[in-house]
């Protein structure tokens, strides 16, 4: 188990983290999700040794590792630009590890190079052995670079931003193979990005960050449909944002009565959020939101249906099934929030 | 792979940027005229002489110990300069101080200055009175007037080259190759020696080379520090000028065949180095 307890750290004047209380159970894959200058990356490098905090714990299954080098703390490090050696072939770069170390503990030659043919097995490599980094595609130099981490055999894996570097399509079909992968080793496993979808879809837990704090902690269903605030709401999947003002525990969008529950929120200007798929029309006018048609495409299964509402900025999205034609622009309709979350106003939204 | 890249157009595959013929007729012309029609003279001249006594002037044991030092100091002081030149590039790129614009001007200087000048004023410091001289020759080390002096000289002006080629290539490589090779557990020693060092072996070469080039046939500053002893601190390209001055022509052409045959292998040879290593890196 992985506990960080009080991490802090500053750059200059800039607050990177702040009081960071974190545990990492055991064979579990976590992910650091939060926007660009959240912190996510500065916490891995803590993390694996890479950085320092200036305040604060790391323990590794209950041993102070905090003033530990990287080269003593057992963990596998993955780069996001891969940062493979490129005057090496593929089996020297997966070898590497083992090839440092003191010659006592040192494989022999031949043993390093069984263990790095099976490592390239194991990220469905085999064959490329005596290729150099330079010949090989951004996928298969990122697996390399896993197999490398791998071969030392870390007490933990650390990737940051393992798929950053690599166009939609290999992304994906590596995100599934990497979800596999840490299925069959049972390692556990930290990893950074700023795309929600990668998180939700690999993650057992997604830590959301935002602006060196942690935002919520939880799993993938529930950071998507029990957002605690209205950033990670906003962060986390398409959402839908009002200005409100809850009176008598009735939200109001300039006077007009929203028909949502507001139990249990204070009084006062408040924010309403709604994913796009949370509404209905079905032309009750009491309590729904008018809303003026400016296009629509399609998106997989739906109408991604785009509008204004008179008094707000931002265009509303919201879904529409395909089963009927898609709203004519100008259009008006009344949309009825049927799953809204309210939350107290919060002046930094992303 | 690089290999596929250096191959040449061939002839009706059309390339993006035309004009490969003109470019290469215009590059053969441009080499002869400046490079190969005035070497190719030395050639004919010493073609003049017999074989025994081209021989015998050009390895006469004056000139076999002009090119010894020629060669030697030159050699020394590359090697040198590869050691220095790249703690400075280190030092360079790797970090920010205040003067790093004027520091990062003062390395191209010796490229600038005129030689003679930086031969006398190296010279006005390790003479025995000079500023370092006066405490050096009390502790029996004697720098100006024999190979020492010359090889300081070497240092100064070859500087540049190193310091120029391995600068682009470290700016390339980002620490974050040296972060991986430590969390894979290399020592730091570990991580320059195997890691850094090979990844800029090939400009490392190319600026070895380009020092060398230019120390064995530098002349200017080298005079004034060296003390020009004959079988002791006496230059090629010295004993060549002297030959000259005393109407000894064949001397002269003979040295200048020997000293530009070996230049031409030495040059020859690195590049070869430089080259596999370079398919190796991928670069």
């Amino acid at each position: 188990m992985i506990s960080l307890d009080g991490i802090s750290k500053r750059f200059g004047t800039f607050d990177a983290l702040r009081n960071i209380d974190l545990e990492v159970r055991d064979d579990e894959f976590l992910a650091l999700l939060g926007p660009s200058g959240s912190g996510k990356t500065t916490l891995l490098r803590i993390i694996a040794g890479l950085a320092f905090p200036d305040a604060g714990r790391v323990s590794f299954n209950g041993e102070d590792v905090t003033d530990l080098k990287v080269a003593d703390r057992k963990v596998g490090f993955v780069f996001q630009h891969y940062a493979l050696f490129r005057h090496m072939s593929v089996a020297d770069n997966v070898g590497f590890g083992l090839s440092v170390r003191p010659r006592r503990q040192r494989p022999r030659k031949p043993e390093i190079r069984a263990r790095a043919r099976d490592l390239l097995e194991l990220v469905q490599l085999g064959g490329l052995e005596d290729r150099y980094p330079a010949q090989l595609s951004g996928g298969q130099r990122q697996r390399v670079a896993l197999a490398r981490a791998l071969a030392v055999e870390p007490q933990l894996l650390l990737l940051d931003e393992p798929f950053g570097a690599l166009d939609a399509k290999v992304r994906k079909e590596l995100r599934r193979w990497l979800r596999q992968l840490h299925e069959q080793m049972k390692l556990t496993s930290i990893f950074v990005t700023h795309d929600q979808e990668e998180a939700l879809e690999l993650a057992d837990r997604v830590v959301v960050m935002n602006d060196g704090a942690i935002e919520q902690i939880g799993p993938p269903e529930d950071i998507y449909m029990a957002p605690r605030s209205s950033f990670v709401s906003g962060f986390v999947g398409d959402t839908n944002s009002l200005p409100v003002t809850v009176a008598d525990g009735v939200p109001r969008f300039h006077d007009r009565p929203i028909a949502v529950d507001a139990a249990g929120v204070a009084e006062g200007s408040a924010r309403l959020d709604f994913r796009p798929h949370d509404i209905a029309l079905d032309g009750d006018q009491a309590g729904s939101l008018p809303m003026i048609v400016t296009g629509a495409y399609r998106t997989g299964g739906n109408w991604r249906v785009e509008g204004t509402v008179s008094g707000l900025s931002r265009v509303i999205e919201i879904d529409l099934a395909t089963d009927r034609p898609p709203p004519e622009p100008g259009q008006r309709l009344a949309l009825r929030i049927t799953r809204g979350r309210l939350f107290p106003d919060e002046k930094a939204r992303p | 792979m690089p290999a596929k890249f250096t191959r040449k157009p061939r002839k009706g595959r059309k390339s993006i940027i035309p004009g490969f013929g003109l470019t290469m007729g215009f590059t053969l012309a441009w080499l002869s005229l400046i490079v190969l029609i005035p070497l190719s003279t030395v050639f004919i001249r010493a073609a003049g002489m017999g074989l025994e006594e081209f021989l015998e002037v050009g390895f006469s044991p004056r000139a076999i110990a002009a090119y010894q030092v020629s060669f030697g100091t030159a050699f020394a002081a590359a090697l040198v300069n590869a050691v220095f030149g790249m703690i400075v590039a280190w030092v360079i790129v790797r970090y920010e101080f205040p003067g790093k614009r004027i520091f990062d001007a003062l390395i191209d200087l010796p490229f600038a200055l005129p030689t003679a000048v930086a031969g006398i004023a190296l010279t006005a410091i390790y003479a025995g009175n000079g500023w370092i001289g006066q405490f050096l020759e009390p502790l029996g080390i004697r720098v100006a007037y024999n190979p020492i002096g010359i090889t300081i000289a070497l240092i100064f002006i070859g500087l540049p080259f190193i310091v120029r080629s391995v600068e682009p290539v470290l700016a390339d490589l980002s620490s974050e190759v040296e972060e991986a090779a430590l969390s894979l557990g290399a020592t730091p020693r570990q991580v320059f020696t195997r890691v850094i060092l090979p990844t800029l072996l090939p400009a490392l070469l190319t600026g070895f080379a380009l020092a060398l080039a230019r120390g064995v046939g530098e002349y200017g500053s080298v005079i004034f520090i060296a003390g020009n002893m004959p079988f002791e601190s006496e230059i090629a390209p010295l004993l060549i000028l002297t030959q000259l001055e005393q109407y000894d022509y064949a001397g002269a052409t003979a040295m200048a065949v020997v000293m530009l045959l070996v230049s031409f292998a030495m040059l020859l040879f690195i590049n070869l180095v430089q080259a596999w290593s370079r398919r190796r890196v991928g670069a």
